[in-house]
């Protein structure tokens, strides 16, 4: 039986049982403080036969994007290789190991630290079995080693792997980076010194070791295993204060995703995990317009969220921001970032309750009827509703414009500056009216108010954005616009498209009246329009710059017109061009020709 | 000599150099388009809560400029915060943000006042 | 006089350019281009003119005969396309011909606003929404009802439609809405005096000759209301009428008001013509207007020897301002190509 102890072998266990401890101390927290909600939804999903496809997509998702880094290669392959090589490739170091040294010692035989020091304590025995396993490890290590000098790299110059602009770490983010990258190189060269003394290497420690004078190696050999063990100790350690919690966290908001966790109003145990669950690799960056127009590089999502994590200054970082959602469609991790910037914008002091009881309900009786919100932006672009009582009449429909006289507003715009409970209010006012008027649907042309009902009020009946609408009405045959050669671009308002995944519809509807151009940046790439409600710190000029952008983006094919489905990107659009910027709704009802008024 | 003329209970006029100046000069600062308005009143005109209540912002904001923080603290309570002010300004005012800074900066004196008494 | 006649392409056929061309044309030779079919198409689609209420037609009649002079060539529907430098002279292309010149005069003046892109003002949305210049043609025909055929109730004015606003990104006075709303007001008031009309207004700014005592008289004899406040929106009524929202500063109360006619006293903006004749020469300004050397000394010369401005393709200008730059310009041509010759 080979000796399984050396001194040096103590960092390295007593910087994993630190670790070991810390971890569970903090998942253990985490999971307490989900709030009643988030836990209810978890407990429900655990005790169904629900449980089976959550544990399934909990695993692959896991595999996916914890180890092979799935979503980062898809935004570029050179930065998806550089994650996968150094997660897999240190994943796959530690379970063949594991797998060496219970094949040498067996199941019970082996000490915990074994697997990480094995070529030194196992050697002598040179045969087949032995060969292929140090080939193989040798091999894993130098993938990983690959993917380290790709990080050195990225860390000096970003474009190599794709990257505009990377993440600007704190110090002490940096000092375990360097213990991190330096624990591969270190393995590498202990074990070649011990491949030098006993001829145990795989085909690159063993050649190289075979470069080694004996004497050096005799004299090396113990030190630098013992500086790898350091290593290890150090960066485990300090790992749970660190951006490397991730490593462990990220399969951590996996799981509770795959259960149906989502982010609530205040800050919870899961929107901890998320904090922690974030890497910093710093996507978030090159994807958001205040980055790119207005070289603003200090709010962005991996900020926000290492002020919130370590209780840094974060509130500027909360509030600049347009709230368009681009970073929450790239973030790999998956972090809901928008909500968590809304927990940040948290104004507690002054976020009243009964702040409006000066608005009376005046009930309306709306029975058999489709209610319509325009929302108060559209009462600055009349042509909207007008084309939707054209619309409506074309199809023989009854409707009551909820919001025509006096209007109050859906909420929404306050809880995105963090008054919850005013926005709470408003939604009560809005929700009684809309019950007590009996109408059978409910049509809104606003994306803020669209996002608003159908993820923030609980309407008994149907909410429908008016792009939904007229796209139900053509495909049923009810209305069939004529034909034009207009050619159109369409521009995704961020609260429809991201924020609630209407992209199909307008376009459906829009190329029932023209065709559309090509956009290269549409969809969930789309750009804001700059005025989005989100922000209230961006000067007009600042919006501007935004704005123009996205206007180039959008007249790269020279369209006749640009089209939009939300009021405010309209107006914005309207301020700076004198081209032609109009609502789906309005094309539609410019094409129905075939109606007598 | 006895003092003697007319005594007043409360005076209607603004005493302007009786009130300290910081309440003004932060917004300055937090809110530069603030200093830009031209009371046009598009503002008051398109504003929702200002169908419905006394609620004017562009008064509101002229009193602030006056220190008279007693009225815009309970009226700014009532805006909806829906940005159609800030939409048909003609001088790209940032009347949202606006709105949010004199509601801080008015709790944060009045939290002041409280602590000193 | 001996110098030798030279010529001289004026660009723009409006009171600018008919106005250097006759000055310009006691010594040169003048060929002055108009885009349009006819002259004085600014001034013909007024009805009267302020402040004293001189007849649109009658004044440009006057001005346009002074072009029948043998050294004033005139072409109409000829519109200048590309303008560039030929040693010492200048080329001067139309959709017709080219034509070369020892000196440019651009007069290309001014364009109104186009209300559209105020869309909360509903114009073109709504029936009853009109510029101003479209209530200068219907009191031009004295045609002034509704589209019901009713004589108007009530008619409201809104000043600053598309100027000193930074929504649409022309921060400058057009300078003589105020009068011109002044004077619609009375003249309305003299055609249908049971028409009630207000004006609202940010600020009233009567800085020239005779415009104060408009105002004044508008108030005292004609009755017409003042409102301090700018309109922010305006929507149609069941019965078919304009209902508006504004503030009343002065009390400050929102208030509402229905309306027959909403007119929009809309501001001056560089016409094309301005935007690309002055792009293509480098001599773009603020906005797009051209861009004189200096507004003082030199102002109807630009950064180009031989390229000179007159009346409002600089900036908003009255009739008589730009009757009084014309003849400036005409100078300072004068003075160049005498240096030149």
């Amino acid at each position: 039986m080979t000796t399984q102890f050396h001194p040096f072998v103590l960092p390295f266990t007593i910087g994993a049982a630190i670790l070991f401890c810390t971890i569970i101390y903090k998942f253990t927290r985490w999971i307490q403080t989900l709030d009643r909600k988030q836990y209810h939804t978890a407990k429900r999903t655990f005790m169904t036969s629900d449980i089976f496809p959550a544990l399934w997509k909990m695993i692959k998702d896991i595999f996916k994007e914890s180890l092979l880094h799935i979503k980062v290669s898809k935004i570029n392959r050179r930065l998806g290789y550089m994650h996968r090589s150094i997660a897999f490739g240190w994943f796959l170091l530690i379970v063949v190991g594991l797998i060496e040294t219970i094949i040498h010692f067996g199941f019970r035989g082996h000490a915990p630290w074994t697997g990480v020091f094995y070529r030194f304590f196992v050697y002598g025995n040179n045969n087949i079995v032995q060969q292929v396993f140090a080939t193989i490890m040798d091999l894993l290590l130098l993938y990983v080693l690959s993917g380290v000098t790709m990080a050195f790299i990225k860390s000096h110059r970003p474009k190599t792997v794709g990257m505009r602009k990377t993440t600007v770490l704190r110090w002490s983010d940096r000092l375990l980076r360097y213990a991190l990258w330096s624990i591969f190189p270190l393995r590498l060269l202990s074990e070649t010194m011990t491949a030098t003394l006993h001829n145990n290497g795989g085909i690159i420690t063993q050649t190289l070791g075979n470069l080694i004078p004996l004497q050096v190696a005799e004299l090396l050999e113990v030190p630098l295993w013992s500086l790898y063990s350091i290593a290890l100790c150090i960066f485990f350690v300090f790992m749970p204060y660190s951006r490397f919690m991730h490593i462990f966290t990220e399969p951590l908001l996996i799981f509770l995703k795959s259960f149906g966790v989502k982010e609530s109003k205040q800050p919870t145990g899961f929107t901890k995990t998320e904090l922690s669950a974030c890497s910093r690799c710093g996507i978030c960056i090159d994807v958001c317009p205040l980055n790119n127009e207005l070289n603003i590089n200090n709010i962005q999502a991996v900020y926000l969220l290492r002020g919130l994590r370590h209780g840094l200054a974060y509130r500027y970082a909360a509030t600049n921001c347009l709230l368009c959602g681009r970073c929450v469609e790239a973030c790999p991790v998956g972090i809901d970032i928008d909500a968590i910037r809304l927990q940040a914008r948290n104004k507690k002091r002054i976020d009243l309750r009964n702040n409006y009881t000066y608005i009376k309900e005046r009930p309306f009786n709306a029975v058999g009827r489709v209610a319509f919100f325009g929302g108060c932006m559209s009462h600055l672009t009349p042509n909207i509703q007008e084309s939707m009582k054209k619309i409506f009449q074309a199809v023989g429909q009854d409707y009551w414009i909820m919001d025509e006289e006096r209007t109050i507003c859906c909420g929404r715009p306050l809880e995105q500056q963090g008054f919850s409970n005013q926005a709470a209010e408003l939604r009560r006012k809005n929700t009684a009216m809309i019950i007590e008027s009996h109408a059978t649907m409910l049509i809104t042309s606003c994306p803020i108010c669209y996002r608003s009902f159908t993820q923030e009020y609980h309407l008994p009946i149907k909410v429908m954005h008016h792009t939904e609408y007229i796209a139900m009405l053509i495909e049923k045959g009810l209305l069939s616009p004529e034909m034009s050669d207009l050619r159109i671009a369409y521009h995704d308002p961020c609260e429809l498209g991201r924020g609630c995944g209407i992209y199909d519809e307008p376009r459906q509807v829009l190329s029932t009246v023209g065709t559309l151009t090509n956009v290269p940046l549409q969809r969930e790439n789309s750009l804001c329009c700059g005025c989005n409600l989100g922000n209230t710190r961006l000067q007009s000029t600042q919006q501007l710059k935004v704005r123009d952008t996205t206007l180039n983006n959008l007249n790269t094919d020279h369209p006749d017109l640009i089209a939009t489905a939300c009021p405010m990107c309209k107006k914005a659009f309207q301020q700076s061009t004198t081209q032609r910027v109009a609502d789906v709704a309005e094309l539609v009802a410019q094409q129905i020709k075939n109606i007598e008024s | 000599m006895k003092p003697f003329g007319f005594k007043i209970a409360t005076t209607h006029t603004i005493i302007v150099d009786d009130k300290p100046l910081d309440t003004l000069s932060p917004i300055s600062g937090q809110v530069p388009t603030f200093r830009r308005c031209m009371n046009c009143g598009g503002c008051t005109a398109t504003c929702s809560a200002a169908h419905f209540t006394q609620f004017n912002i562009r008064k509101i904001h002229n009193l602030y400029r006056w220190h008279q923080i007693e009225l815009p603290k309970k009226e700014l309570e009532k805006c909806m915060l829906c940005g159609k002010c800030t939409l048909v300004c003609p001088r790209d005012v940032n009347l949202r943000s606006l709105i949010i800074y004199m509601r801080r900066n008015i709790d944060a004196l009045k939290k002041k006042e409280e602590g000193e008494q | 006089m001996d110098t030798p006649k030279q010529h001289i392409v004026v660009i723009g056929g409006g009171p600018a350019g008919i106005v250097a061309a006759a000055q310009l044309a006691k010594t040169h030779r003048v060929t002055l281009l108009e885009k349009n079919d006819k002259l004085c198409n600014n001034i013909t689609n007024k009805f009267k003119l302020f402040p004293n209420f001189a007849d649109a037609d009658e004044t440009a009649a006057e001005l346009i005969a002074t072009t029948k002079n043998e050294n004033i060539t005139v072409n109409t529907s000829a519109e200048v396309t590309k303008i560039n430098r030929a040693d010492n002279k200048w080329e001067v292309t139309t959709d017709k011909d080219t034509i070369t010149a020892d000196a440019v005069v651009i007069a290309t003046g001014y364009d109104i606003f186009d209300a559209h892109r105020k869309e909360e003002l509903g114009y073109g949305i709504y029936p009853g929404i009109i510029t101003s210049l479209e209530l200068e043609q219907m009191m031009k025909s004295g045609n002034v009802v509704t589209r019901f055929g009713d004589k108007p109730r009530r008619i409201t004015f809104l000043q600053c439609v598309g100027s000193r606003d930074a929504k649409i990104g022309n921060h400058y006075c057009s300078k003589l809405c105020c009068v011109t709303a002044v004077k619609q007001a009375i003249e309305l008031r003299k055609i249908s005096p049971e028409t009630e009309v207000f004006l609202f207004y940010m600020d009233l700014r009567m800085w020239g000759q005779g415009f104060e005592e408009l105002y004044r008289q508008s108030q005292e004899e004609h009755n017409v209301h003042f409102v301090r406040g700018r309109i922010s929106e305006a929507a149609s009524t069941y019965d078919g009428r304009i209902q508006i929202k504004a503030e009343d500063t002065l009390i400050g109360q929102p208030l509402k008001m229905n309306t027959d006619f909403l007119v929009l006293m809309v501001g001056m903006e560089p016409s094309c013509g301005t935007k690309n004749l002055s792009q293509q020469c480098n001599i773009s300004g603020d906005y797009g207007f051209a861009a004189s050397k200096t507004p003082h000394l030199l102002d109807q010369t630009t950064e180009q020897p031989g390229i000179f401005l007159a009346g409002s393709c600089k900036r908003p200008y009255t009739l008589s301002d730009t009757i009084n730059d014309a003849y400036a310009a005409a100078a300072a041509t004068e003075r160049y190509l005498n240096e030149k010759a």
